[in-house]
């Protein structure tokens, strides 16, 4: 499993990075590999309000519809378009391929770093 | 608790992800995923372990008169070693399950039935034989392995030791040989490619898994997993129980009307399917216009009046498009028209299209 050092997570497997007053977020190695091949993203647009917690889009491997949850609460800045014509780019690269760039953020959950989210995947793997 | 088939360690080494289905523990893909798996078996070959399909052995100067009466299809005109698709109705006239019944010689047929339903199909079963015919679940005596794809023949016809193989689509061979195994050898299959199921003595299971993965290593074979067995005959239409048949669903509903001799003299389900008459609901294929995948169960509308629901949807990987199968209005049901699906609160546009979306080229 790759977990970059750079990177914050959550604990429904988003990773965050924060860059230039503007927050990405997309879904880890972990999280990509439980779903599969991933065939179709559904993204929201420019201007929607994320909340902690809520599902700000979903992605459809061939087995079942997954939803994907925000680490923040803000606003969508900007949405990567090219992940609805290349959804299988989040199976291949899934820390090159962000969902949405959030601006405005208010609130954030408690993210791990790369290290303890690591020790929660391993957890997580346990109890299957 | 469930179970275990023979060749799950197999699975395990290979890098199958394992989950629960029917009572077993099987691999849900292995590592190249679903995708690379449906593909292998469109291009090259696919292997899959079924030990989960249940086998019952109907045995009697009897079975034949039994297995008429307890299932949909005709069975008196078969030769020895033919199979034939078949449904069991209940007394509604709604499905039991599905099956495929092989004959033996004319006082021994083995009956291969859905995982799920073994239990359910067994106890009905011996509930409504009569007369010379013993119905035994024999499901723990065969490992069943399903060679599927276009070099699946000639991946066999490396391997030393074969007996005759069945040369027609719906014949077996019922006491051959594969690779020095002796078996059932039959040109069935669940993926809408050609392809053998062969049928072993459990404790020959590994040795027959591991000889075709080797034997196939050059041809391209994969082993398969249940995701690209479900993606591939949803490709290819065919109906699953519990999808597009149920205790409820006719089979003439879900168009099987080919697997039910409704001039035959009498079998459980035939008055009930007489009753509902001419069936007010039909299958039908759907292909997606809209963005998104319609799966099961989601509601579908016509000018905003409700029509039916879908029953199986997924991303078709060769086809490489979202398709869904759906039993709505049969005045609707004509291809070309379209519907609207709801998809978690969204509209997604489809279109009915012709079944099976996917026929393989001969």
């Amino acid at each position: 499993m790759n977990t970059p050092g750079n990177l914050k997570y959550s604990k429904t497997h988003e990773w965050v990075k924060t860059e230039g007053g503007l927050t990405e977020i997309g879904i880890t190695d972990f999280a990509q590999d439980a779903l599969g091949d991933l065939v179709f993203v559904n993204l929201p647009e420019a201007g929607d309000t994320l909340s902690v917690g809520e599902a700000f889009a979903d992605v459809e491997s061939v087995k079942a519809v997954s939803d994907i949850y925000s680490p923040v609460s803000g606003t969508v800045a900007e949405v990567n378009d090219s992940l609805l014509d290349s959804p299988e780019s989040i199976n291949s690269d899934p820390y090159g391929a962000w969902f949405i760039r959030a601006s405005d953020v208010t609130a954030t959950e408690d993210l791990m770093d790369a290290e303890a989210y690591e020790a929660f995947c391993e957890e997580e793997a346990a109890k299957e | 608790m469930e179970k275990k088939t023979p060749l799950y360690e197999e699975h395990v080494a290979l890098g199958g992800k394992i989950v629960p289905f029917a009572g077993y523990l099987l691999p849900v893909q292995y590592g190249t995923g679903v995708i690379a798996e449906h593909m292998a078996v469109r291009t090259a070959c696919g292997m899959f372990d079924v030990s989960h399909m249940g086998e019952v052995l109907f045995e009697g100067a009897d079975a034949l008169k039994n297995l008429n009466h307890l299932l949909t299809n005709r069975f008196d005109n078969m030769a020895e070693g033919q199979a034939r698709y078949s449904v069991m109705c209940n007394e509604k006239g709604g499905c039991v399950d599905d099956l495929i019944v092989y004959k033996e010689n004319e006082t021994r047929y083995l009956v291969v039935v859905n995982a799920a339903n073994k239990d359910k199909d067994v106890n009905w079963m011996q509930a409504h034989v009569s007369g010379d015919c013993h119905v035994t679940d024999v499901s723990d005596q065969y490992v069943q392995i399903a060679l599927q794809g276009p070099k699946a023949e000639e991946i066999v016809k490396t391997l030393d030791g074969n007996g005759p193989l069945p040369e027609k689509y719906y014949h077996a061979v019922m006491d051959s040989a594969v690779g020095g195994i002796k078996a059932i050898v039959s040109k069935t299959g669940y993926t809408g490619e050609d392809g053998y199921e062969f049928y072993v003595d459990a404790a020959d299971g590994v040795k027959l898994w591991r000889m075709l993965l080797t034997a196939g290593k050059d041809f391209g074979l994969i082993p398969c997993g249940l995701g690209a067995r479900d993606t591939l005959r949803l490709e290819a239409a065919m109906p699953l129980y519990g999808h597009e048949m149920d205790d409820e669903i006719s089979p003439l509903e879900t168009g099987l009307s080919f697997a039910v001799k409704m001039d035959k003299e009498d079998f459980i389900g035939k008055a009930a399917l007489e009753e509902r008459g001419t069936p007010k609901v039909k299958r039908v294929g759907l292909k997606v216009t809209g963005r998104g995948i319609i799966r099961e169960h989601a509601t579908l509308t016509k000018d905003g009046k409700e029509v039916g629901h879908s029953t199986s949807g997924t991303h078709c990987p060769y086809l490489n498009t979202p398709l869904a199968m759906a039993l709505i209005d049969a005045d609707i049901a004509a291809a070309g028209g379209s519907l609207t699906a709801d998809v978690r609160g969204r509209a997604v546009e489809a279109e009915i299209v012709p079944l099976p979306f996917y026929r393989k080229r001969n």
